[in-house]
């Protein structure tokens, strides 16, 4: 073994962040809190943003004021040039702080607090020097909005670019609108803001919101040739005048309509259509467009959608949060290569894990393989580096052989009771000492499971979402043996894989699939009934569900469906709709869904078969499918299953994709009057069955 | 990297608890330079991982072997991981070397015109490409191809076609056995391919050749009369193969639980136009060494390059006058029973992949020694140029 110190890279890596005049420990010229000021030896200022106080840098109220302040400075000293970038390593400035756009009512105030912010940015825009920002990491939103109003951009290759406000029910507000429309072709601006998505630095220059992608160590050189104007810099051509047009816009405006509306309808989601009026209106006038921006944005943050997106991202910080910690495993190994375990293998080494990856069989294995590479080539786009090294460490295991050294290891055999334990009971005896069992069960009590466990506190269980790589949300569930080590490290390891977490105790369906399984029932009672299945997924969709219920069911298998049914019914004191026979048939006749490509619905191309829109669904339909859904989430918390409002809102939200412009299952009920719903409950219990009986945790709610 | 990650899966130790890392590999290809720190770097051993890459034709995978040997007998490294790899799909095709002198004439052209007189100066034998990999496997002192040489050692020692095929079709029927018995289980590895094919064999055996069925092809190298063919010839085919090698203190420190352990080793060399024989030389200096007749050796693995070289070495063990010119022995060494020698086939089923079979016949010598309860055994391989390589092993 060759003796080591700290890695030659590490240690020097520190000194990568091109900081101009503050390296070697140069000190800000101005007092300010979030922002350091000094002049370089070639007259040039350079202006960090550093916020006190975290990690990542957000456009807070006093950051645009400090801002403000340095901007004055700056008019007043007239250096040779500025650069503007963020002194952090995690990236250059990820957007406005949204704390402070919650609970706002008011939309004059709201529109007095832009207008300032859009001050601050025009003074930099109009600054009688180059400017140039400098971006590293994520530049996204307000952020964004900072590096159009200077001059030249220059972009570190890792990079990326975004408005994502769409996301919040809002779309951007400090006068990206205007000045991404005008800088490059207005089409492609406002598709980057209808969508909310990312471009990484080589896109975002082929489109021309950037002028130079280059590395750190060449930053120095990229802002001496901004500043002297040498700097091949973008600038917008005849087309980008063209396009914004008075006729351009008549006839491109109605076209986006048409595609926002199928997927983001505009009764649930205005701001996208928001935006696109405001183009279409007054797309012609910089000044126009700028001072209907600041209005159209107050109107959208005071919207129900929006004030509930905003929660959303807030439950989603919250699920972040709680996936985190320090755990120093390096090592996983995932017994079972089926459609989970396969993919929990390939994305646990997509984040830089080894992973060894065990089945009783070839096939499967080499099955899991091809999906990695698919989902890394998809991914990973064309990081060829990150790709081949998580390549090479998913290790097939067909002898199990990782179990000794692994850290952790996750057991995603089939749901059957005694093969787990079999299975537990082989590998036990090779764990490490300080290794963590944990198991994918979806239903299979974890009392159940860790019988037989010489150490059952190593036990915990970690219910993952198909599919893996989109469903950001696993619930850790554990149970009142299980060690305090064990569960820390859940939490962490789930932080560095990137997914959000739940925490659930052990109960039979845990919170989502205990949630969604009477959503699911009710839909085939209804079939039973003779409603047609488009009608019954359009009243879901209708209230804003992602898909109905008919189409959820065969998304995740009849097969699964069938079996938590079973499962739960057998094990909670609920009364349950009954699998009906010939969901059993179907199963029996391996019509599972999506995956054989019949199920409920035809499948073809990955689509289901629909054969009309489903019409005008009967009075009640919605409310007898989502009802239930939230009358197990108030069930769950009386149960102390999960153990508050917000992680059930947000559990709900991020892996059943439930309609998230309401807020989630609790914030909507509460929305339209606890009383309101459970006297509904009892209503429809009393036309349609005692299924529908309200939980008696629905009078502690008030 | 299938080859590897296995085998340090499978320790008890992490893979940056080495102190070497040593490949062998004859084509090495441009984009992997030094493929053994290339792989020690993908196989996680870690950035403080020193590797080199070694090459001796035929004989690298066992060069490796020997050099970490040596290391460790000399008291510089405790664990090293010593192996052999080739990729002989990927030889590449290269231009002749008019067409890359015009090339650099084309792209050092300054101007317009230059250019232009340099375009008018292209030859259609530019773009003949030679083969690499058939100018790899000819010997450039003789002229000679490798399945050429072993024409002459057939000739020099009287071997017909139909021992070379009789041999060859045997050793198919060995293979196949032992694949079928699970004998090659924990050697041989399956590769899982990109695309989700898993590799559980080797599927070049050719389970059902017969003398007869072989005696049906042309000849590959010399016709019409040679008796080398493509089917009692080795294969030209990929390979990897890893050993970990250790210190008597690594195997206290770690725990190991060593399979064998290297008393001896020995590099000979002689005309390259009959290389096939150089095991008898180096395997015979290691027996004098040793002081062992050849029958004291338990089991043999002797690469099969080609069945005609195979039996020639034999051939020369048995001739009085060779051994006593030659090899310096008072007479004939003796015959080798065909059930100590390549008892699970070789290279004419399972391939030759040039840089990782000299460690290939290591591996698989210690594991038949201890499936069949054997103490000593010798693996032997020729090289082309005109050497071989020995190594006298002990099961423990």
């Amino acid at each position: 073994m060759k003796e080591t110190h700290t890695p030659a890279l590490d240690v020097l890596g520190q000194r990568n962040l091109e900081l101009g005049p503050f390296l070697d420990g140069g000190q800000s010229a101005c007092p300010w809190i979030h922002w350091k000021l000094r002049a370089d030896e070639d007259g040039i200022v350079w202006l960090l943003l550093d916020k006190k106080g975290t990690s990542t840098n957000t456009l807070s109220e006093d950051v645009l004021t400090e801002l403000d302040e340095a901007l004055a400075k700056i008019e007043q000293d007239r250096p040779r040039g500025l650069v503007i970038r963020s002194a952090k390593q995690s990236g250059f400035i990820a957007g406005a702080d949204i704390n402070e756009f919650r609970g706002l009512t008011d939309p004059t105030k709201i529109e007095a607090l832009i207008a300032r912010g859009h001050a601050v940015l025009d003074r930099l825009d109009r600054l009688p020097l180059p400017t140039v920002a400098v971006i590293h990491g994520f530049c996204l939103g307000g952020g964004l909005e900072v590096a159009l109003a200077c001059d030249h951009r220059v972009a570190i290759d890792d990079a990326s670019f975004g408005f994502p406000e769409v996301m919040l029910g809002l779309h951007p507000g400090l006068g990206g609108t205007v000045r991404l429309t005008r800088l490059v072709n207005p089409v492609q601006a406002m598709t980057l803001m209808l969508t909310g998505k990312t471009q990484r630095a080589r896109a975002a220059k082929s489109l021309g919101i950037i002028d130079s992608v280059t590395q750190e160590r060449h930053v120095r050189g990229a802002v001496k040739a901004a500043v002297e104007a040498s700097l091949k810099s973008h600038r917008p051509g005849i087309l980008v005048g063209l396009l914004n047009s008075a006729p351009a816009r008549a006839l491109l405006a109605p076209r986006m309509r048409r595609e926002t509306e199928r997927k983001a309808p505009q009764k649930f989601y205005p701001a996208p259509h928001a935006l696109i009026d405001l183009w279409a209106e007054h797309g012609g006038s910089a000044a126009a467009m700028q001072k209907a921006e600041i209005s159209s944005f107050a109107q959208l943050l005071v919207t129900e959608t929006a004030q509930n997106l905003v929660r959303v991202f807030f439950l989603r910080n919250n699920l972040k949060s709680l996936a985190s910690g320090t755990w120093a495993g390096t090592r996983i190994h995932v017994i079972g290569a089926g459609a989970m375990g396969g993919d929990i293998a390939a994305w646990c080494a997509w984040h830089g894990f080894t992973v060894s990856l065990a089945d009783m069989k070839a096939e499967p294995i080499g099955g899991a393989i091809k999906r990695a590479g698919d989902l890394y080539a998809k991914i990973g786009r064309d990081n060829h580096r990150r790709i081949r090294d998580s390549l090479d460490r998913l290790i097939p295991d067909l002898r199990g052989e990782g179990v000794t050294s692994a850290d952790l290891i996750i057991e995603a055999v089939p749901e059957t009771l005694g093969l787990k334990q079999k299975v537990y009971a082989g590998i036990e005896p090779k764990m490490k000492a300080n290794a963590i069992l944990a198991t994918n069960t979806s239903s299979i009590p974890l009392e159940q499971l860790r019988e037989g466990l010489k150490r059952p506190e190593r036990a915990i269980g970690m219910h993952f979402f198909n599919p893996v790589s989109r469903m950001e949300l696993v619930e850790i569930v554990s149970h009142d043996k299980v060690a305090d080590d064990v569960q820390s490290a859940a939490h962490a390891f789930l932080g560095k894989i990137d997914r959000l977490v739940a925490p659930v105790k052990s109960a039979p369906g845990f919170l989502v699939n205990r949630a969604l399984t009477p959503y699911l029932l009710e839909a085939m009672v209804m079939l039973d009934q003779g409603m047609k299945k488009e009608t019954i997924d359009k009243a879901a969709e209708d209230f804003g569900m992602p898909m109905g219920p008919i189409e959820l069911a065969d998304q995740v298998g009849l097969d699964i469906c069938l079996h938590v049914a079973e499962t739960l019914r057998a094990s909670l004191k609920r009364e349950m709709p009954a699998p009906p026979q010939w969901l059993k048939d179907k199963v029996a006749k391996g019509e599972l869904g999506k995956k054989s490509g019949k199920g409920l619905y035809e499948w073809k191309d990955g689509h289901a078969v629909k054969f009309h829109d489903g019409g005008s669904p009967p009075p009640d339909t919605t409310d007898r499918l989502i009802l239930p859904m939230l009358d197990v989430c108030v069930t769950c918390l009386r149960e102390g299953v999960v153990a508050d409002e917000e992680i059930v809102d947000g559990a709900m939200i991020f892996a059943t994709g439930f309609a998230p412009f309401r807020g989630g299952p609790m914030h909507y009920a509460r929305a339209r009057g606890v009383d309101d719903v459970s006297q509904t409950l009892t209503r429809l219990s009393s036309v349609y069955g005692a299924r529908f009986q309200p939980d008696p945790g629905w009078i502690e709610m008030k | 990297m299938q080859c590897g990650r296995p085998l340090l899966l499978r320790q008890q130790f992490a893979p940056d608890a080495f102190d070497q890392v040593i490949l062998g590999c004859v084509n090495v290809i441009a984009d992997e330079m030094n493929p053994a720190r290339v792989a020690a770097l993908r196989l996680g051993m870690g950035e403080a991982m020193t590797a080199f890459t070694v090459q001796i034709n035929c004989g690298s995978g066992m060069q490796s072997i020997d050099t970490a040997y040596r290391y460790i007998r000399e008291g510089a490294m405790d664990l090293v991981l010593a192996g052999g790899a080739e990729s002989l799909s990927h030889a590449p095709l290269v231009f002749n070397h008019s067409a890359v002198e015009w090339y650099a004439r084309m792209f050092g052209a300054r101007n317009i015109w230059a250019r232009l007189v340099a375009l008018l100066g292209v030859r259609p034998s530019f773009f003949k490409p030679v083969i690499g990999l058939e100018r790899g496997l000819t010997d450039p002192i003789t002229d000679l191809n490798m399945g050429q040489t072993a024409e002459l050692v057939a000739h020099l020692f009287h071997i017909s076609r139909r021992q070379a095929d009789e041999y060859a079709a045997e050793s198919q029927r060995r293979l196949a056995t032992a694949q079928k018995e699970g004998w090659l289980a924990g050697e041989v590895e399956p590769l899982f391919a990109h695309d989700g094919t898993v590799f559980d064999h080797d599927d070049g055996v050719r389970p059902d050749s017969t003398a007869d069925s072989l005696a049906k092809l042309k000849p590959a190298f010399e016709r019409p009369w040679g008796k080398v063919t493509a089917g009692n010839s080795s294969q030209i085919t990929d390979g990897a193969s890893w050993v970990v090698l250790a210190s008597e203190g690594a195997v206290k420190k770690h725990r190991l639980q060593p399979k064998a352990v290297i008393l001896d080793s020995e590099w000979s060399a002689l005309d390259p136009s009959i290389m096939g024989l150089g095991p008898v030389l180096c395997s015979t200096e290691i027996l004098k060494r040793q002081k062992y007749a050849l029958a004291d050796i338990e089991l043999w693995e002797l690469n099969e390059a080609f069945a005609a070289q195979v039996l020639g070495c034999l051939a020369a063990w048995e001739d009085d006058e060779f051994c006593k010119k030659t090899l310096g022995l008072s007479g004939a060494a003796g015959t080798i029973p065909r059930d100590r020698l390549n008892v699970d086939g070789g290279a004419i089923g399972i391939g030759h992949p040039v840089g990782a079979s000299g460690n290939r016949i290591v591996l698989h010598l210690i594991n038949a020694m201890h499936r069949l309860g054997l103490k000593r055994g010798i693996a032997t391989e020729c090289i082309g140029g005109g050497q071989g390589g020995a190594m006298l092993i002990e099961a423990v």
